[in-house]
C-alpha cells in the first residue's frame, strides 16, 4: 500500500512538475518492480542487499550505479566469472533471464531508483538496451 | 526471528542427545572394530573428472549404456558427449521450448528398461498451443518420450502437458522419475502462482503420476474427486527440482525450492498435501510473511528444511558399492552456494548434513550412473563432472 502510495504520489508529483519524461520513468519503474519480483528477488533479495560473498548487492552497488551499462549487460546476456562489488569479490553465475529489451529497461529503472539508488531522473530506454552488445 | 529461537530451544536438547548418541555409537564401533574402523568418506578420498565441457547452461544428464552422455541445455538443445568429446551437432527432434526466465529444456531420464525399449523421457517448458487453457504467450511443463537413432530423436510422443499455461517466468519443476512398477512421475512448479498449489483443478505445484505411455492411472488419488485433475499424485509443492526413488522402500523423495529460508526435503506419498503456501518455514523474498503457520493438520511436514535456503537442485540416493560409507544416503546439489551436500539417512530421517565439494559450481543435476559413479551437471562452467573414489 505504502509503495503504491509513494509511487502514485511520485507519478502525480512528476506529472505536475515534469510532464513528459518523468511520467514515463515512473511508469517504467512501476513495471520494473514486477519484473524484479519475478526474476531477480530470490537472489538479490527484496531490498537489493544480495547475499554477501554469494550474490552481489544492487542497492548502493558501485559496480551497478557507476556504470549502468554493466547492469544492462548482466540482465541482457547473463553474467559469469569474477566481479568486484563494493570491495567484495563475487565468482558466481547469473543465468540470462531471457527478458525483452523493454522489460530490461523497466527493471533497470526500478533498480536504479530503489533502496537508496537514484538515477537523477535519467531513464534507461528500450533503445539504449538494444544498443548494448555482448563483450567479445 | 522468534520462530528461529523457539525452534532452537525446542530441538537443542534433541540435537545434543543425538550428538551424544552418535558419539557413543561412534566410540562403540571404534572399540569393536578389529581392523579398520568405519570412517566417513572424505573429499580427499574422491576424485572429480570432467567428462563433458563446452555446454551452454546444461540442466540434466543421462549416462547411456555405451558410456556416452546425453545432456540437456536449457536453451533448447540436446547434446551428445561421446568418448569425452561434445558432439558439435545437437541431437535433432527436440520440440519448440519456451526459453525464458527459468524455463527451457529441462530434465532427461532413461526408461529403467532402456536397453530393451530405448525410451528416453524429456521434460521442457512448452509454449501455449491453440486450444490449450491459459495465458496467451504463456507456457507450462510438458513431458515427451522418444528414441535415439544416431543423432536424431525418432518415435517422438508427447505424453503430458501441465495445465494451465502461465505467462510468468518462474517455477517449472520438471524432474522425471520412474518407480519400476510401470509409472512415471513428473514434478511441477506452481509457476509463481502459489495459491494454485492448493487447487486440485490445476497442475501447478503438483507431482503427477502417469503410465509410461502417458495414460492416466485410474487408481490415482483424485480420479474420483469432482473438479480435480486425475493425474495429480500429491499437491502443495512450490518448485520441486530434485526427485528420486528410495532404493529400498520404493517411495519418492523430493526436494523443492521454498521461499526465503524454506527449502524442503519431502517424502512424497499418494494423495498427500505438502502445505505450500498455507504452511512454510520460510518468508517471502521481500521479507513479508506468507503464513504464520509451519504445521497444520492434514498437511505433511518436511524431513528437513534448509535455513538459509541453499536452492536445492538435483539429488541422488547413493546405492553404489564404490561409496560404501554413503550407501543409502542422499547427495543434494546447491545452486546458490555452489556445493554438494551429503545427507546421512536413517530410515525416514536425516541424521547428519555435511557440505562436500564447496564451490564446485552451480549444481543443476546430481545422479548416480549405472557405473556407480556420481555425475554432476554444473550450469556456470558448462561441464559435467564425474565423482569417483581415488585408487
Amino acid at each position: 500500500m505504502k509503495i503504491i502510495l509513494t509511487l502514485l504520489s511520485a507519478v502525480i508529483f512528476c506529472s505536475a512538475v515534469f510532464p513528459q519524461q518523468d511520467d514515463e520513468l515512473a511508469k517504467s519503474i512501476e513495471r520494473g518492480k514486477m519484473v524484479y519480483s519475478e526474476n531477480c528477488i530470490t537472489c538479490h533479495m527484496g531490498t537489493g542487499e544480495g547475499v554477501t560473498g554469494t550474490f552481489p548487492p544492487l542497492a548502493k552497488s558501485d559496480y551497478f550505479m557507476k556504470t549502468p551499462e554493466n547492469g544492462i549487460k548482466a540482465v541482457k546476456f547473463g553474467l559469469m566469472g569474477k566481479i568486484k562489488v563494493n570491495g567484495v569479490e563475487y565468482d558466481n553465475m547469473m543465468p540470462n533471464p531471457g527478458l525483452g529489451n523493454d522489460e530490461i529497461a523497466d527493471v533497470m529503472n526500478y533498480i536504479m531508483n530503489s533502496w537508496g539508488n537514484s538515477s537523477d531522473k535519467k531513464m534507461v530506454t528500450e533503445k539504449m538496451v538494444e544498443e548494448v552488445e555482448e563483450k567479445k | 526471528m522468534n520462530g528461529k529461537t523457539s525452534i532452537l530451544k525446542k530441538y537443542l536438547p534433541v540435537a545434543l542427545g543425538g550428538l551424544l548418541m552418535t558419539a557413543s555409537v561412534g566410540l562403540m564401533s571404534y572399540n569393536n572394530a578389529t581392523d579398520s574402523p568405519k570412517k566417513s568418506i572424505a573429499e580427499s578420498d574422491l576424485k572429480v573428472d570432467t567428462v563433458a565441457t563446452g555446454l551452454t547452461m546444461p540442466w540434466a544428464s543421462a549416462l547411456l549404456p555405451n558410456g556416452d552422455l546425453l545432456v540437456t541445455e536449457r536453451g533448447g538443445k540436446l547434446r551428445l558427449v561421446s568418448k569425452g568429446q561434445l558432439d558439435a551437432t545437437p541431437i535433432s527432434g527436440i520440440p519448440e521450448v519456451w526459453y525464458k526466465g527459468q524455463g527451457g529444456l529441462l530434465d532427461i531420464a532413461l526408461h529403467p528398461d532402456y536397453k530393451t525399449n530405448g525410451w528416453i523421457y524429456i521434460s521442457y517448458s512448452s509454449p501455449k498451443k491453440d486450444g490449450e487453457e491459459g495465458d496467451d504467450g504463456g507456457a507450462n511443463t510438458a513431458l515427451m518420450r522418444a528414441k535415439l537413432k544416431g543423432k536424431e530423436l525418432t518415435d517422438i510422443q508427447q505424453l503430458f502437458k501441465a495445465i494451465p499455461n502461465v505467462k510468468g517466468n518462474v517455477h517449472f519443476g520438471g524432474r522425471i522419475v520412474f518407480d519400476k512398477k510401470g509409472y512415471v512421475f513428473l514434478s511441477l512448479g506452481e509457476r509463481g502462482q502459489k495459491e494454485n498449489s492448493q487447487n486440485l483443478g490445476k497442475d501447478q505445484g503438483k507431482v503427477v503420476r502417469l503410465f509410461e505411455d502417458g495414460k492416466i492411472p485410474t487408481d490415482n488419488p483424485f480420479v474420483k474427486t469432482a473438479g480435480a485433475r486425475p493425474e495429480i499424485w500429491t499437491y502443495g509443492h512450490r518448485n520441486p527440482q530434485g526427485m528420486v526413488i528410495h532404493p529400498t522402500t520404493g517411495v519418492i523423495w523430493e526436494h523443492e525450492h521454498g521461499p526465503q529460508g524454506g527449502d524442503e526435503l519431502n517424502i512424497v506419498e499418494k494423495g498427500k498435501n505438502y502445505g505450500w503456501p498455507l504452511i512454510t518455514y520460510g518468508i517471502d523474498y521481500d521479507n513479508s510473511i506468507i503464513s504464520k503457520d509451519t504445521a497444520k493438520a492434514g498437511m505433511e511436514q518436511p524431513v528437513i528444511f534448509w535455513r538459509p535456503s541453499i536452492a536445492p537442485c538435483g539429488m541422488t540416493f547413493v546405492t553404489s558399492d564404490k561409496f560404501k560409507d554413503w550407501k543409502g544416503d542422499l547427495i543434494v546439489g546447491s545452486l546458490k552456494f555452489m556445493q554438494l551436500h551429503h545427507l546421512t539417512i536413517k530410515g525416514n530421517k536425516v541424521t547428519k548434513r555435511e557440505v562436500i565439494f564447496d564451490k564446485i559450481g552451480r549444481v543443476r543435476d546430481v545422479r548416480q550412473g549405472w557405473d556407480g559413479n556420481i555425475y554432476v551437471v554444473l550450469e556456470n562452467s558448462g561441464k559435467v563432472v564425474r565423482i569417483s573414489p581415488k585408487s
